[in-house]
């Protein structure tokens, strides 16, 4: 497809599928009775219907450009947003809240592990900027490792407490979880998109090491270190309030540069818009699959994803060698 | 001067290792010593076999790839792994991996794995092309794949039996016998030994795919060569004490830093020391200071995850 028509052929998708998310499920809500709704319908409209499917198309569009972004800094296709050891630091915290702070709220168990997912990548920042950049493969390397020392902490005292299935729970990606006053701390991510828009091309110099980007006059560790916590607030958001969700960091930002090279700034919103549709179908297929009934969005992501992308890659493939 | 200081590296890491091991078997030794020590050398057996395998599988994939944050797990091995204890939990409760023959279990493990990664490899490289960027991403797809499914099914399970999967999900060497032990090790040391008659061509692979064929390595045949060795290997390790495979990325990035080379032969050689040291220290701290409470990738990962940001952090010291 050409790439004039990518653009307005997603968006038309995602005003569809918006509207169709909007009133898909038990309750009936119709669009031509928009204007005489009962009290009850109202209700389901304004704490569960907007937020869920704001809720996606946050997540969709955060997700997918986060992976742009980390994989762009790393120049390594095989990063995914939370690479530099976010979700640990945000397992870490749910664990911690959990076991200190039982009675706590939801909403204050989220922002006690977003504060610990922020405090990690703060971490993890003054650790890469004592190290010495050979090559942009420190990042990833780095963040893995440092992932990793947070997980087997956070392994450690679940496994006394016997919390490992509840971390696991709370970790699944779940959108029928995602109601009125527990999902707003997903707006932050709004901002943060946009910045990393602003600062598209300089990541992009950034991508190409530190001597070459300080020879185009670019500050490499701030450009670096911007970048880094836009990603981290960005996945990290997403974690808390909605849970894993595969491919979207890693797969989507792949599929785009395959079909559309690598210039970052014309590809983030793409990425974006892919992400977000995406992620709204899945979503509707699993609320309807087993209607009254639905299927957590994990596995449907995971499903149909899978299936996508496989014949995406092959498609991919094909024209490439022809 | 390179040369020596390789040499004195790889020497004092084997050395350790060495002590490592001993240390274990031999401290303390009291009690019924027949007993004790038939128990500690099948495990030590077990823990070095896997590290080994592990360690060697890493590196050779890394090398084919050219990528140094890539584990073999990602192509979906580990998930495989994981769905199929978690199904069998999930269909016939936590018992049956108690009574299920180890012997069955260790097999019907050992070949699924390598079945799937056959079949990958068999589809992708079905015409002559080894695109391994596109090997990699269909990887991923179908490990994430696995990886959804089985998080659907441990949500779904019953906490009393989740505890009873847990176990299996955690890397321990606590239920190998000798006749596991017999098996991995048939499977696995042929399959080194045979990898190492390429390992001159490994070193060529690394300067990447043009160079290689430019000095003659016969690249398609000798990639798809080591990518079925890695995956018997990950099978056989995996299926024998568990996934353990952060711990290859972990000692293959720390034998780079330490070695100033670019053979593969010493660095293999060094990996495999650093595994065996880990390792069997982690199962020693896990026994003789945890009392078994906690899994042993946890030690792994926490103190060879430290150790690997000192090795990085030193290096800038030393610019």
């Amino acid at each position: 497809m050409k790439r004039s028509l990518l653009i307005p052929v997603l968006s038309a998708a995602l005003v569809l599928l918006t509207a169709a998310s909007l009133f898909v499920g038990v309750t009936d809500v119709r669009l031509s009775g928009l204007f005489r709704l009962d009290d009850d319908q109202v209700m389901v409209l304004l704490t569960s219907r907007v937020p869920r499917t704001a809720a996606i198309i946050l997540a969709g569009v955060g997700m997918g450009v986060a992976g742009l972004i980390m994989q762009q800094l790393s120049r390594n296709k095989f990063v995914s947003p939370t690479t530099s050891g976010t979700d640990d630091s945000a397992r870490l915290g749910i664990l911690v809240a959990m076991i200190l702070f039982g009675s706590a709220s939801t909403m204050q168990k989220m922002i006690l592990a977003l504060l610990f997912a922020l405090a990690g990548t703060y971490l993890f920042m003054l650790i890469l900027d004592r190290i010495k950049f050979k090559d942009a493969v420190f990042i990833p390397l780095v963040g893995l490792m440092f992932g990793n020392i947070v997980s087997s902490i956070t392994t450690f005292f679940a496994y006394r407490y016997d919390l490992l299935q509840a971390v696991t729970t709370w970790l699944q990606g779940n959108f029928a979880l995602v109601i009125k006053g527990r999902y707003e701390l997903l707006y932050l991510a709004v901002p943060a998109v946009l910045a990393a828009y602003v600062y598209a091309n300089k990541f992009t110099i950034a991508g190409m090491g530190e001597d070459f980007a300080i020879n185009l006059g670019v500050n490499y560790k701030r450009v670096v270190n911007i970048g880094l916590a836009l990603v981290s607030l960005v996945s990290a958001v997403v974690i808390l309030t909605v849970g894993m969700l595969p491919f979207l960091g890693l797969i989507i930002p792949n599929l785009v540069s395959m079909f559309q090279g690598d210039h970052l700034r014309r590809n983030l919103p793409l990425t974006a818009l892919v992400g977000a549709v995406f992620l709204l179908a899945c979503d509707i297929v699993g609320r309807l699959i087993i209607f009254p009934y639905e299927v957590p969005i994990g596995l449907t992501v995971g499903v149909i994803g899978s299936a996508m992308f496989l014949y995406l890659l092959w498609k991919g493939q094909r024209t490439s060698e022809a | 001067m390179k040369h020596r200081r390789n040499l004195v590296i790889l020497g004092i890491l084997l050395g350790l290792a060495l002590a490592v091991v001993c240390l274990y078997l031999f401290v303390p030794l009291k009690g019924n010593i027949q007993y004790i020590l038939r128990l500690r050398t099948l495990k030590v057996l077990a823990i070095t076999l896997t590290g080994a395998a592990i360690a060697y599988a890493t590196i050779v994939f890394q090398t084919i790839t050219n990528n140094r944050i890539l584990t073999p797990s990602i192509i979906g091995m580990d998930a495989v792994y994981q769905l199929f204890q978690t199904a069998l939990v999930f269909l016939w409760g936590s018992t049956t991996l108690q009574f299920v023959d180890k012997q069955i279990n260790f097999a019907l493990t050992v070949a699924l794995m390598i079945g799937f990664a056959l079949v990958l490899y068999r589809v992708l490289f079905r015409k002559d092309g080894t695109n391994l960027h596109f090997l990699l991403l269909v990887g991923i797809v179908m490990g994430t794949l696995f990886g959804s499914l089985t998080t659907f099914l441990q949500v779904l399970i019953d906490p009393n039996e989740y505890s009873g999967l847990q176990t299996r999900l955690f890397a321990s060497v606590s239920r190998v016998n000798s006749d596991l032990l017999l098996f991995g090790g048939g499977i696995t040391i042929p399959v080194m030994l045979y990898g190492l008659r390429h390992v001159r061509a490994l070193d060529a692979i690394a300067l990447g795919r043009d160079h290689a064929i430019n000095l003659g390595v016969d690249y398609g045949p000798v990639v798809r060569r080591m990518l079925i060795i890695v995956a018997v290997l990950m099978a056989a390790s995996t299926a024998l004490v568990g996934p353990i495979t952060f711990l290859g990325l972990l000692v293959a990035n720390a034998s780079y830093h330490m070695l100033d080379t670019y053979r593969r032969g010493p660095l293999i050689a060094a990996a495999i020391a650093l595994s065996t040291i880990f390792l069997v220290g982690a199962q020693l701290v896990m026994e003789r200071v945890f009392a078994y409470s906690t899994p042993i990738s946890v030690i792994v990962n926490f103190v060879g995850g430290i150790y690997f940001l000192y090795l990085v952090l030193k290096e800038r010291a030393a610019w």
